[in-house]
């Protein structure tokens, strides 16, 4: 592909580059909200709420191994969604474009 | 000519490294001294392996592509492996195991934040970076903005970043070998220098990445091995697992050392529960969540890991690769808990201590207890794999950082600095490999300069310049449109300048007055305690809690031994580096301040700044970083 003459601003004002944009934007930035407070939790619970914590649930586990536990299935979790969303639909969505680049003419 | 040079070279200096090895040293490490030809044995297997590899690699190397990223021909699974290769370091390899031997809880949780870094890494900096990126920091952020400035200062900051996380490598891993094998501190911190130099002065990032890839299987396939053996007693259940490290007596007298009088009214029960409850280690909840933040933020703005996302071909398999990091990353600190957790049980904590003070052989001894012991043959095998593991796994995390510093200086300051973009690939690959040599010297020589100083706390601080100066920067001009060069370099300096400043004034410093009152408790305490163990050695009656005894009571000699030395050592000294009596701060990380204040100067830069350049490249960056379009592609045969 040739890397120069590609029309970038017709190609940000595609109504598909801009539906890309807003799916993407909002999916990433959500997940990454929740992912950080979910992470965030464990510090504060483990500093302010010893006694949630230290309830035993099974055996000798406790809330807190539990929770800390969780926060490794919750970030695999979290990757494993969003590869599989990105692989789906992302990819494809931007696909489409490259495919199109000619198209878009070649006004730098 | 090349394979050639590199065949006498790397014969003449690994002949040399031999022989500076061989001589039997005085120290005495875990391993004993009959069985420590395994340790090398071991260690030159893996040596031969990775030199047969970057020969191999040392034939490729010819165009900057190859040097700096691989030819971007490695794929997502490799690159995951190289990723977790470049990042599990002896710190996170020996040292969180060792935490969780000695506090339990806490130790698992300082773990979380090195996984959950990767979130950041993958949602919103690895493909965007593999997009428009080409083989630095400094490139991601001259897209947009002038490059001569941005460069510069980018190359700065990863100079900065790599040299202090490898100055912590460098002294960390000459004092763990030292402490494993007893080799001098000096020869393992040349012997270090030197192995991962051939690497990247000869294989480039493609011998580098293999070393990596190398290392972290072997890493996790020790890990795995110590812990089907720690948990299959157990018959792999948790809960039965952890009964077994509430009910254990030695477990128990951690507790109740660390508690103090705190512990005087609960039962042998309650003190191995409280193993598995918060608060035994990590007391100061804001430093943890500033530390949790420059983790969270700072790994996504490492420049050895940005790097590795520039040697896959597409942006999907960075993707990949970020996810195959993740598994093998949180899988391995998943293991450490039993690591940890068992070498507690079966090694006890105070021997893991007697050895070292901060719990580093914890990972060792619990592999030399499962082999049999210290007598026994097979014991001494599985403590001298580990120990060789350890060495590998200093040696890959160091090649990487070297690499990447290099390229920061032959590639942003040499070329697209002093020569304007005007350098042949023969005169940049060349340069490289002279950059690589000056850094790897550099890191030889702070490495034997900062001997016996306290430097843990530089990869926090590391991760803190990254996550306050690098991210800002990188995520900024990726995602806000009015971001520009006037944003980037007063957001990149303040952020760094902030970060450094205020570790410099924090408790992580040595001050010499605080140091020389605790020591001269120690030694005021010193024969009451001595007293007080010498009755209770009296009064033991079986030969375990004699043993117990007798363990405590090396530990206090070494202590008193310690305090005395550090009042000889800071006899004429009264301030800090900095000229400080006491520290200014209580914090001992700084990210909660510096990590916002690098956001907002980058913002408050780019609105005071003209630069018509950045806002009419967006477009063609923010189509490029989502698309894929127009990026840099594999090398073409």
């Amino acid at each position: 592909m040739s890397p120069v003459a590609i029309n970038w601003k017709a190609i940000d004002n595609d109504a598909r580059f801009q539906q890309l944009h807003s799916r993407k934007t909002r999916f990433l930035w959500g997940l990454m909200v929740f992912s950080i407070i979910y992470y965030f939790l464990l510090p504060i619970g483990a500093a302010y709420f010893t006694d949630l914590f230290k309830i035993k649930v099974w055996g000798p586990v406790n809330v807190g191994i539990l929770f800390a536990l969780s926060e490794f299935v919750v970030a695999w979790l979290i990757a494993y969604y969003y590869t599989q969303r990105a692989n789906r639909e992302f990819d494809s969505m931007a696909d489409q474009l490259m495919n199109d680049v000619a198209r878009f003419g070649g006004k730098k | 000519m090349r394979t050639q040079k590199f065949g006498t070279l790397g014969s003449a200096s690994t002949a040399a490294l031999l022989l500076a090895l061989a001589p039997a040293a005085h120290a005495q490490g875990a391993v004993p001294d009959r069985f420590r030809w395994l340790t090398f044995l071991v260690f030159g297997v893996i040596i031969a392996i990775t030199m047969y590899v970057t020969y191999r690699a040392a034939k490729r190397v010819k165009t900057t592509q190859q040097f700096y990223a691989a030819g971007r021909s490695v794929s997502g699974i490799q690159n995951g492996w190289a990723i977790a290769g470049d990042y599990l370091s002896a710190a996170s390899f020996l040292g969180i195991a060792g935490l969780i031997s000695l506090y339990g809880y806490d130790g698992f949780m300082y773990s979380v934040g090195w996984l959950v870094a990767y979130i950041t890494v993958l949602l919103v900096i690895a493909e965007p970076c593999r997009n428009i990126g080409k083989y630095t920091l400094g490139d991601i952020l001259a897209f947009r903005n002038e490059p001569k400035k941005v460069k510069t200062v980018a190359a700065i900051s990863t100079i900065v970043v790599s040299i202090f996380y490898l100055t912590a490598q460098m002294v960390g891993g000459g004092v763990l070998v030292k402490t494993l094998i007893g080799i001098d501190y000096e020869v393992s911190v040349i012997a270090v220098g030197i192995i991962m130099l051939m690497y990247v002065v000869f294989g480039g990032m493609v011998a580098t990445t293999w070393v990596q890839i190398i290392k972290a299987v072997l890493l996790v396939a020790a890990s795995i091995l110590l812990v089907m053996f720690t948990w299959a007693p157990y018959g792999f259940s948790l809960p039965a697992f952890l009964t077994a490290v509430v009910g254990d007596e030695k477990v128990q007298l951690q507790v109740a050392k660390l508690l103090g009088d705190a512990a005087s009214n609960m039962n042998a029960e309650q003190l191995g529960q409280r193993f598995l409850e918060p608060g035994l280690f990590l007391k100061a909840p804001i430093d943890q969540i500033s530390l949790g933040m420059a983790l969270v933020l700072g790994t996504a703005g490492m420049p050895h890991i940005l790097m590795r996302f520039f040697t896959v071909p597409t942006a999907k398999d960075a993707r990949t690769s970020v996810n195959w990091a993740m598994a093998i990353i949180g899988g391995f600190y998943v293991l450490t808990l039993f690591l940890g957790m068992g070498s507690a049980i079966n090694v006890g904590s105070a021997k893991i201590a007697s050895i070292d003070a901060g719990g580093n052989m914890a990972g060792p001894l619990l592999a030399q207890f499962i082999g049999g012991g210290e007598e026994s043959m097979l014991g001494n095998l599985f403590l001298a794999f580990v120990a060789a593991v350890a060495f590998a796994t200093i040696v890959a995390v160091v090649a990487g950082l070297v690499l990447a510093s290099a390229s920061a200086m032959s590639h942003d300051i040499w070329v697209g600095v002093v020569k304007g973009e005007h350098a042949t690939q023969q005169e940049e690959v060349r340069a490289a490999r002279i950059c690589s040599v000056i850094v790897g010297a550099i890191a030889i020589a702070i490495g034997i300069l900062a001997k016996g100083q306290n430097v843990a706390h530089l990869v926090a601080l590391a991760f803190a310049v990254a996550a306050s100066s690098n991210l800002p920067a990188v995520l900024l001009t990726l995602y806000w449109k009015p971001c520009n060069t006037g944003g980037i370099i007063l957001g990149m300096i303040v952020g760094a300048f902030t970060a450094i400043g205020l570790v410099l004034v924090s408790p992580n410093m040595t001050y010499p007055l605080l140091v020389k009152e605790a020591a001269q408790k120690v030694i005021a305490a010193a024969p009451a305690k001595m007293e007080k163990l010498q009755a209770k050695l009296a009064a033991a009656t079986d030969a375990k809690q004699q043993e117990h005894v007798k363990l405590d009571i090396a530990g206090a000699e070494k202590a008193l031994k310690k305090a005395e030395g550090d009042m000889k050592k800071f006899e004429n000294e009264t301030t800090s580096i900095v000229g400080l009596e006491r520290p200014l701060i209580q914090l001992k990380n700084p990210g909660i301040f510096s990590i916002p204040l690098g956001f907002i100067c980058v913002i408050i830069g780019s609105l005071l700044y003209r630069d018509k350049r950045s806002q009419e490249m967006w477009d063609e960056l923010y189509v490029r970083q989502n698309t894929g379009i127009g990026r840099e592609g594999a090398v073409a045969h």
